[in-house]
């Protein structure tokens, strides 16, 4: 546990880049961070590991006063991770991540099993164990960031926009693995980002600061969405609130209607019960698309992937009523698909039985 | 200067035969020449390394010391050592106010040369380090003058060969190196010219200059393999 009592930070030239801040971040969860650009969150996030001194009030690690820890000492127990890495450009991969293990006096051999280990979790081939980093893309760069931050198997990661500079596919890549890891090893994280969705997939609880080191609010993403205790932070969370809100509620077990279906390299049908669109489904009732009736000329042609409408998404039984209503609105044919756990059909919903759902849950939301 | 001009030809083309001549005398020389080059840039760069991580580390000595050391680069070669016995207590000829000239032109070349080196390690690097752990001392060994290595050869480079030159200005004023030939090429061009032992002092300056060069790019390539490693 990371506790910030009345913290202040003035910076020499008077800017109060932190302000009186009383914050947890409990043991074993993801703790956001997140408001514009100058709101004191990198300050906050290096007062931790006292990269920066706090000007005023006590930053407790459990029931440690970090002022009473030397530097170097508390810096090895907390793991550090920074936009762009910061790897060591003149060591190899094996050994920027062993660097904490090297200077806690590990044995050479220790700390490199320990090393390739963990190169294993973060998703990394071993044969890029004796590269060095520029050898490796922004992406595979930062795996080595987030491994060199466990290399010691500290109790604490800071995290600081570690995923801002790589593109927006590796950046969702990175996020779901980085939540899988954590699932495994259960840090106590704090982690600093500017981009509120990113605070609400990641965090288990999210601060949101404004300029000047002011804790705005401090909630989960659901709470954040759905009851923003005044206008900044509402403005902040931003448009689509409601819709992404969704995406915390359960739909419980949704009751579909049964889906007509074709099979893929089957002759095209002759006609379909519900209208020109017809779900096309593989061997194992894994849903390929919708084809349109009115398009082909019937039972002349095979089915064939070219001739699929693939737009629609999937939502999965037990899912949440976001994945639920995006099935329905993204269906060519209105009826959103639902599958089980193993990808396979279950059968359909409308958007407006999807609404209903939402309609009848319970109003109040669950934090 | 036992020499007769006319024993050989003043073909410049000769230099060879002066060598084999002469051969005991210049290799001495060549020796006393690599030494007085080399060694004060080993100096130099022990006295430039804390002057330019103090230059790096607090911001505000850069410029002053940019500009001291500047000022030390441009004094003559011949007028500091001409100085520098007085200020050090030395006697007008004595052997060791070469290589105090030199430490102090290497010195001056250098203090810039490292704290450009130390600013090349990127931000980024430097919060890593601090925030894994590493004490400053640490840090600066193990993460930032490793770094620094392709800058600061580059530089030693050039001090390296500016002293190859300067030590043979110090040669006309009766120091033993390779400075000694073109005083002999000049006393021994009367009434004619005489070219050979000058043609010999500038092929033995240019060869050593390129031996130590290489040498240190050799170093360079030692120390940092990481440089050569390309995105595959
Ligand atoms: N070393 C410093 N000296 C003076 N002001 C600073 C310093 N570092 C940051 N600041 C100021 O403190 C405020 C908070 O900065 P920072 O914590 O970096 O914000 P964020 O990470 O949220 O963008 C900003 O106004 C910034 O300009
Ligand atoms: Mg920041």
């Amino acid at each position: 546990m990371i506790r910030f009592d009345s913290v202040t930070k003035r910076y020499p030239d008077g800017t109060v880049a932190v302000d009186e801040l009383d914050l947890t971040a409990p043991s074993g969860k993801i703790t956001v961070l997140v408001g514009p650009s100058g709101c004191g969150k990198t300050t906050s996030l290096r007062m931790i590991n006292r990269m920066i001194e706090p000007t005023s009030g006590t930053i407790w690690l459990d029931d440690e006063d970090t002022a009473k820890i030397a530097t170097h000492e508390l810096r090895r127990k907390i793991g550090y991770v920074i936009q762009h890495a910061g790897l060591f450009p003149h060591r190899t991969i094996v050994d920027n991540i062993a660097t904490v293990p090297y200077l806690l006096g590990w044995d050479k051999k220790k700390a490199r099993s320990r090393s390739l280990e963990l190169m294993e979790r973060v998703g990394l081939p071993p044969h890029f164990a004796k590269r060095y980093p520029a050898q490796l893309s922004g992406g595979q760069q930062q795996r080595v960031g987030v491994a060199r931050a466990l290399a010691a198997d500290p109790p604490v990661m800071l995290m600081d926009e570690p995923f801002s500079a790589v593109d927006p596919v590796v950046r969702d890549q990175l996020q779901a693995e980085f939540l899988r890891l954590q699932e495994e090893i259960g840090k106590t994280i704090v982690f600093v980002t500017h981009d509120i969705d990113e605070a609400i997939k990641l965090g288990d609880q999210v601060a949101v600061l404004r300029v000047g080191g002011h804790l705005a609010q401090l909630a989960t993403p659901a709470e954040l969405l759905t009851r923003p205790v005044d206008a900044f932070v509402a403005g902040f969370v931003g448009r689509d609130r409601g819709y992404r809100a969704l995406g915390f509620s359960s739909a419980g077990t949704i009751s579909t209607h049964q889906e007509q279906t074709a099979a893929l390299g089957a002759p095209t049908p002759y006609g379909a019960e519900n209208g020109p669109w017809i779900l096309v489904v593989d061997e194992k009732q894994i849903p390929q698309g919708w084809l349109d009736l009115d398009g082909v000329k019937p039972g002349e042609n095979v089915i064939t992937d070219g001739m699929l409408y693939r737009g629609g998404t999937l939502a999965t039984q037990g899912g949440t009523l976001r994945a639920a209503l995006d099935a329905a609105l993204s269906s060519p044919s209105g009826r959103g698909v639902v599958v089980d756990d193993a990808g396979a059909l279950l059968g359909s919903i409308t958007a407006s039985e999807v609404l209903a759902l939402i309609e009848g849950r319970e109003r109040e939301p669950q934090p | 200067m036992t020499v007769l001009a006319s024993s050989s030809s003043s073909s410049p083309l000769q230099f060879w035969g002066y060598f084999m001549d002469h051969r005991s005398e210049d290799l001495g020389w060549l020796w006393d020449h690599t030494w007085l080059s080399v060694l004060p840039v080993v100096i130099g760069l022990l006295i430039a390394l804390p002057l330019g991580w103090l230059a790096r580390r607090y911001r505000w000595v850069y410029p002053p010391m940019m500009s001291i050391t500047g000022l030390l680069y441009t004094i003559p070669s011949i007028a500091l050592f001409v100085l520098i016995p007085p200020i050090f207590g030395l006697g007008a000829l004595d052997p060791k106010q070469v290589p105090i000239a030199l430490t102090i032109y290497s010195v001056a070349l250098l203090v810039r040369v490292v704290a450009d080196g130390l600013a090349s390690v990127s931000d980024e690097t430097i919060q890593a380090a601090t925030a894994i752990g590493y004490k400053p001392v640490g840090r600066l060994f193990r993460v930032e003058l490793p770094i620094a290595v392709p800058v600061i050869t580059a530089g030693l480079r050039v001090a390296l060969v500016a002293n190859v030159s300067i030590v043979a200005v110090a040669g006309t004023i009766g120091m033993s190196n390779l400075g000694q030939l073109f005083t002999q090429g000049f006393q021994q061009s009367t009434p004619d010219a005489y070219y050979p032992p000058i043609v010999l002092g500038i092929v033995l300056c240019v060869l050593l200059a390129l031996v130590l060069d290489l040498s240190v790019q050799a170093l360079n390539r030692l120390l940092t393999p990481w440089r050569r490693a390309v995105r595959t």
